[in-house]
């Protein structure tokens, strides 16, 4: 049995709030291998909005001067593992924009590993979970910078929202830092939506639910600023909210 | 319209309101005045149903309906409009689509049909020129990034928008240059003067009460109204100070 093929246990640290009995089903996790070559732009979607459980796991390489958007929405799986490891080459840059949207008991996870191999690549991650009932969202996120790659511009935006506070959400953010001339920056946030402006919005004659949709649809969206399919994503990922409210 | 009997009200357990009683009667504007800890928030926010201020006694309707069994949507619904000294800011709503939706939500709660995309953004237009404030405002996230006196004209821009039988407007003067004082004053005039509206103005100071005249001037101390009378009671504050009127 090759080691890939081993299913793997809480222990690894990536695993780490994985549901095992749902990660059976779909294991192995075949690798989906990206490169994208130097100089070029390229954009990537990931939605995943059945119920079924899903893994992925995305390999990508952005070569050198080349660029990459990649947008991920996972709302609807009852397990939903989205695994991305990247490597940059020189003034290589990076975008992930991703979204979890859960109600009643699902396992979402974003687990991310992003490595600036040589100078003057630039990534950055915006990741936003809305989390109601039992669900559990989580973000585990790597970045790694290897010696020698000065220069680079890291940026790590993790929020979660606690819809219900039986929700759980898990976030690490992690730098492993091999070079000098670095700028990394990381938020991490877990909340709940603002009780004052839930309370501004209601005032106007908003019933909850539309106050707490309305305020859930701008949150998410800040995870697809700027995507070539922007509304697409947007108009998704509020028929879910639309459901979990 | 609206009848206040002996409200008794707390804020994280603390007595604010300690048995305050006022009738507002269509076509009136009340001024509350009184000195800072009063209690004139507190009952702007009573009335409006802020999470946290609690009703511990007495009453008030609104048209002959209890307005604690409305939630705070449905007490918008009917007809109050809440102005706030600290309008609240919203990353990522525009006013556009949060006041289209809310006024179509109270539109809605009374059997009323919605207004198109067009017809709302007609009466905005009409209202945001009222207040003087540029349209493109409000395409912006609701307050986010609004000076003091914008995030105020903003305020009376919605209400002109809803369109409210009440006003209940919580130092709406506050922050405000001597420029759009006036605007908004001359705003809440167009807005609210009308025989079957009212307002009731919450303020420290007299200066806005020149621009909306009060026919009744009430002194909120220590959660209750201490005295009441015309505008020349304002006057008389601003003379003499709260504590000399007050005592």
């Amino acid at each position: 049995m090759t080691l890939a093929a081993t299913l793997p246990t809480r222990k690894d640290e990536s695993f780490r709030y994985a549901n095992f009995d749902a990660l059976a089903g779909v294991w192995p996790i075949a690798r989906e291998d990206i490169v994208v070559a130097a100089g070029q732009e390229d954009s990537r979607q990931i939605v995943e909005l059945g119920e079924g459980a899903v893994a992925r796991h995305l390999a990508i390489r952005v070569e050198k001067g080349a660029k990459l958007d990649l947008r991920i929405l996972t709302a609807g799986p009852a397990y939903g593992r989205i695994a991305v490891d990247v490597e940059l080459a020189e003034g290589a840059d990076f975008l992930l924009g991703a979204a979890q949207l859960a109600t009643g008991s699902e396992t979402l996870e974003i687990v991310t590993e992003v490595t600036h191999c040589e100078q003057n690549a630039t990534s950055m991650q915006v990741i936003r979970s809305a989390l109601a009932g039992h669900s559990t969202g989580t973000y585990l996120g790597r970045i790694a910078v290897a010696r020698g790659a000065d220069g680079t511009d890291a940026e790590q935006s993790v929020r979660a929202m606690l819809i219900d506070r039986t929700a759980t959400a898990n976030a690490r953010p992690e730098l492993e830092i091999y070079a000098d001339d670095v700028k990394a920056a990381h938020g991490c946030a877990v909340g709940e939506l603002d009780a004052q402006g839930l309370f501004y919005l209601a005032s106007r004659g908003l019933t909850p639910p539309q106050a707490k949709r309305l305020m859930l649809q701008a949150f998410v969206a800040e995870a697809f600023t700027g995507a070539p399919d922007e509304e697409a994503l947007s108009e998704a990922a509020l028929a879910r909210l639309e459901a979990i409210l | 319209m609206l009848k206040i009997d002996n409200l008794q009200a707390t804020v994280a357990d603390k007595p604010i309101l300690k048995g305050l009683s006022l009738e507002i009667n269509p076509g009136e504007i009340h001024a509350i005045m009184g000195p800072n800890g009063a209690g004139k928030s507190t009952l702007g926010y009573t009335l409006g149903g802020r999470p946290g201020y609690e009703v511990t006694g007495g009453s008030v309707t609104f048209d002959g309906q209890d307005l604690f069994e409305l939630e705070p949507h449905e007490r918008a619904a009917a007809g109050l409009f809440l102005g706030f000294q600290y309008p609240v800011e919203i990353p990522g709503v525009s006013f556009v689509q949060f006041l289209r939706e809310a006024a179509n939500a109270q539109r809605k709660g009374r059997g009323e049909e919605p207004l198109s995309g067009g017809e709302f953004l007609k009466l905005a237009k009409e209202k945001a020129g009222l207040l003087r404030l540029d349209m493109d405002m409000l395409k912006r996230p609701v307050n986010v990034g609004f000076s003091g006196g914008e995030k105020k004209r903003a305020e009376m821009v919605q209400m002109g928008i809803l369109d409210p039988k009440l006003a209940i407007l919580d130092e709406t003067d506050s922050g405000l240059d001597i420029d759009a004082l006036r605007v908004c004053g001359e705003g809440i005039n167009a807005i609210m003067r009308a025989p079957d509206k009212a307002v009731l103005l919450i303020t420290h100071y007299q200066r806005l009460l020149d621009y909306v005249k009060p026919d009744f001037v009430h002194v909120l101390a220590n959660g209750r109204i201490v005295k009441s009378g015309g505008p020349e009671l304002a006057h008389q504050l601003e003379a003499e100070g709260y504590e000399a009127v007050a005592a």
